[in-house]
Parts: structure tokens; sequence; C-alpha cells
């Protein structure tokens, strides 16, 4: 065998696409379990909460079940995207597999966009394979799809960002279980996917609007209907920093090696 | 272009808690050396190993991988340098073929498959190249962890505890294959407790104990040094007295 050293010297490029592939490929191998199975759940929703407020309008002109869909689907884009990095990261530490990813020449930039896009990427899928069924129960409009595509990206890349924080912070996986049911799980499901917030009491009306995932849902049902809660763009602007802000602490742990590097 | 040592250390020190993993050690490895990084558990060697890897931030100090800094220049170092990790971990989700590819790809190496097959091969991979990781044995699995380390052809490899739990088979073609590989100018860095491949084996020997060298020298050296009190039955001492020697005095 003629060995390394005597070979023509290798180019190097970013590990940055392999890392992403991977990541893409790894939800890929088990489709079954990480985009069949949320969207039997959306369309197990659409189907009870359509059936049980069947004949309720929303915003004056919508069908119920037409006002669910776009919050049905953002809040499956938002559940898997946190679900692929926090379980990616997870298995990889508790495995110790994920050693092989930091002997690597990969910056904290490469690992986070990396882990992100793939995780935008199985929110989207995931998203569309709600839409896709869904619209055979009601079809609603697509008034502006930009502001559906800006706020699906954006709401996929900050809960990416919150799986890789909550990833990285848990040692087991009953600490990402309670990160997810006591932190994600109630954020998402009161943030106004299966009502408007108008529908509220003042009180917790106000309560809503501290909640940065009832903008995601808001905003990105703008995008269907034209009609929302709040203004898109102020939805748009609390969106975006916040993105910022969950983007900076995922980097900061990065670059530290917070329980990564010791 | 000045030459630099394959592997440099300086006054590294390494605090977990109350417990001092690493103190003030330094240490040069010149390119081309077979080197052997012996010690009792606890002794400091594989956290030694992954300060080198940039897997353990050092408290105090520099370490280096031909001239690269494995802090400032994490990218250069990281890519002269294969480690092959103690513990036996795989992704469980991806093939042999997969495996390697994708760890190709993070060092940014594409189209790297005619040496993924030469590794793999060497290795008695083959048959198993589309096998899924889960399905190998103990002994193959390390062989994978060899191949990954050494799919970015890096310059420097370290090898910690490669024969732990693999059978004599497996250890007499691994030691073939990394002698190979030393021959052809790869510095080799060895952990482990088998004594007596460490002495075959390593040129230079480093003995580490409670966070600090206790002994450095050549083997012969040391084998002549410190190994007078206790003969075997041809006369001749081995690795195994002068370790336990060394070991049994108090730290300097």
């Amino acid at each position: 065998m003629k060995h390394g050293l005597n070979r023509p010297a290798l180019e190097y490029g970013s590990g940055f696409p392999t890392l992403l592939f991977k990541e893409v490929k790894r939800f890929y191998k088990v489709a079954f379990q990480t985009v069949a199975a949320p969207v039997l759940t959306a369309v197990l929703y659409l189907m009870i909460f359509g059936h049980v407020l069947e004949g309720r309008e929303v915003y004056g002109r919508l069908s119920y079940t037409a006002f669910l869909i776009p919050g049905l689907v953002m809040m499956s884009v938002l559940q898997n995207a946190f679900a692929n990095t926090s379980s990616s990261l997870i298995q990889s530490k508790v495995t110790g597999n994920l050693v092989f990813v930091l002997l690597a020449p990969l910056s904290h930039f490469e690992f986070y966009a990396a882990y992100i896009l793939a995780a935008v990427f199985r929110g989207i899928v995931v998203g569309l394979g709600v839409l896709l069924i869904t619209i055979w129960f009601a079809t609603p409009t697509l008034e502006y799809p930009l502001w559906i595509l800006t706020f699906a990206f954006l709401g996929a890349a900050i809960l990416g960002s919150l799986g890789l924080i909550a990833g990285i912070w848990a040692d087991k996986y009953d600490q990402l279980a309670a990160f997810q049911n006591f932190i994600i799980m109630p954020a998402t499901m009161l943030s106004g996917v299966f009502y408007s917030i108008h529908s509220l009491p003042t009180a917790w009306q106000m309560v809503s609007h501290f909640n940065p995932f009832f903008y995601m849902i808001d905003g990105f049902r703008y995008g269907f209907f034209g009609v929302s809660d709040n203004s898109p763009w102020s939805s748009l602007a609390i969106v975006f920093c916040f993105f910022v802000g969950v983007s900076v602490i995922a980097l900061r742990l990065l670059q530290k090696g917070y329980k990564l590097r010791y | 272009m000045a030459m630099h040592p394959a592997i440099s250390i300086q006054n590294i020190s390494k605090q977990y808690g109350a417990l001092q993993a690493l103190d003030d050690v330094s240490l040069t490895i010149e390119s081309g050396e077979f080197f052997g990084l012996l010690g009792p558990n606890g002794a400091g060697k594989t956290t030694l190993i992954s300060i080198l890897a940039g897997l353990v931030t050092p408290g105090h100090g520099h370490a280096a991988i031909m001239g690269a800094d494995v802090q400032k220049g994490f990218r250069e170092a990281r890519r002269m340098l294969g480690v092959v990790p103690q513990e036996l971990v795989f992704d469980p989700f991806f093939t042999v073929r997969e495996t390697l590819r994708f760890q190709s790809g993070y060092f940014g190496i594409r189209n790297n498959d005619a040496w993924i097959e030469e590794i793999m091969a060497n290795l008695d991979l083959t048959s198993k190249a589309d096998s899924n990781m889960r399905s190998l044995s103990g002994g193959m699995k390390r062989r994978v962890l060899v191949a990954q380390a050494l799919v970015h052809r890096p310059p420097v490899i370290i090898l910690d505890e490669p024969t732990a739990g693999v059978d004599v088979e497996l250890r007499q073609s691994l030691w073939q294959f990394i002698s190979h590989l030393n021959q052809d100018g790869h510095t080799i860095v060895l952990t482990t407790h088998y004594l007596e491949e460490a002495e075959t084996l390593c040129q230079r020997i480093a003995m580490l104990k409670q966070g600090k060298i206790v002994a450095l020298d050549t083997t012969a050296n040391l084998l002549s040094r410190y190994g007078s009190v206790k003969k075997d039955g041809e006369g001749k001492t081995d690795l195994e007295e002068v370790f336990v020697n060394i070991m049994s005095k108090g730290t300097p």
C-alpha cells in the first residue's frame, strides 16, 4: 500500500456541506418517525378540533378549519425544527460520536449553520407534508407567499437554535424532555395555533404578546389570509430580534465549547 | 521552510475541580517518531491527547501539531492530526462507507473514495463497507475508528489504547498496518496498557504519573536505566518491570 504521506497533497474545503448533508440524511433515514408521524399528528388535531368547532368563524369570514391549517403547519415546522437539532445533539453526546465532528476543523459558525439549516429543512418538509394533507379539509388562500416563507424560515431557525441550545445544555434525555415539555410545548400551544388571541380575555391577550411564538404563528398566518392579530411588520421585527438573540447564545455556547469541549 | 516537531507541548496544566489532571507537562515529539505515552489509569494520558485534539482546553500552556497551535490555529492543527479515541463510539444511523465519507467531508475533502477504499481494504473492512455500524463486532468497530482517523491522511496519528479488548489477530494486523504508516513517515503516538506492544513498537517513551512526566527516554535507555532490579527467565529486562519500578517511586 502506498500510504497517505506519499500521495499528492490534499485540497481542503469547508466541512460545512458534509455536516449539513449528514444532518439531513440522519432524519431522512428515519423519515417514518421524523416526517410521517408529525404529519399524522397534525392531521388528527385538524380532524378533532375542526369537527368540534365546526361552524365557527374567525376574523368574521374564515371557517375555523381554514384558520387552523396555517397554525398547525407552523406548529409542525417549529416542533420538528427543535426536535432535529436537539435530538441529534443529545444522541451524539450520549453515544459519544459527537467526537468525530469535534475532531474536525469546523468553526463554530460552520457547526451552527449546518445544524440550523438541517433543522429548517426538516421543519419545512414536515410543514409541507401537513399542508398537502390538510388542504383536503379546507383550502386556505395564499395571499402573501413571501411572508409565509419568511416566517417559516425564521421560525424554524429560531426553534433549531433553541434545540441546539437545549441539546448542548442537556446531559440526559429527561433534561431535554423537560425543556421540550415545559418550555417549547406550552409556548407553542399558547401562541394562537388554535385560536385568535382576540377571542381571549384582555389579560390573556396581554400575556400572549410576551410569547415570541405568537408572532411567528401570527405572521405566518398573515401570509395565508392577509389578516392577523398583529401587524406583520412588527411581528417580523420581533421574530427577527428573537432569532438574533437565540443565534448569538447558540454561537457563543459553541465558541466556548460549553459542555462540548472541556 | 522551518521544520517543526510533530508535537510540541509546553508547560501544559489542566485542573478539573480539585483534581490536577496535568501539571506543567512539556514534551516534544519529532516527526517520524513512534512514541509511547504510558501511565496508570488517571495519569493524564487521555487529557493530554484531548488537549492535542482540541477536545479539552488547557488551563495553562501551549500545544502545537506540526507547528500549528491547537487553539489559535485549530484548523491546521486538526488537519495534521488523526485520533483513534479510546471509547468504541460510532454513529448508529450510517454504514461503514458513509461513516468514512462523512469523516472525510468534515475535513473538507471531496472525492476521497479511492483512499477510503484503500484504507478499508488494508483494515479488512471492504466486505463490511455497506453494513450498518450497529451490526459490526467490537473488533470491526475498532477498525472503523482507525480508518476514520486516517481518512484525511494526517501526518500525526494518536492511538489511545487502540487494542483494548481486541483479539490477537486484529492486534497483530493493526500493528503491522500502523508500523507501515510509521515507516512511510507518519508520526505515531500510542497509549496502551499492553507494555510488550509499547516495548516492541515505540522508539521513545514518556511515562506519566499523577499528571507529571516521571520518565522520558528512548525505550532502550529506559530498559537499561530502570530495569536492573529484576530479570526475566532469559535474563532480559522488560518494559513492564521498568514501568513498575518507575511508578513505585514518588512523583518528582
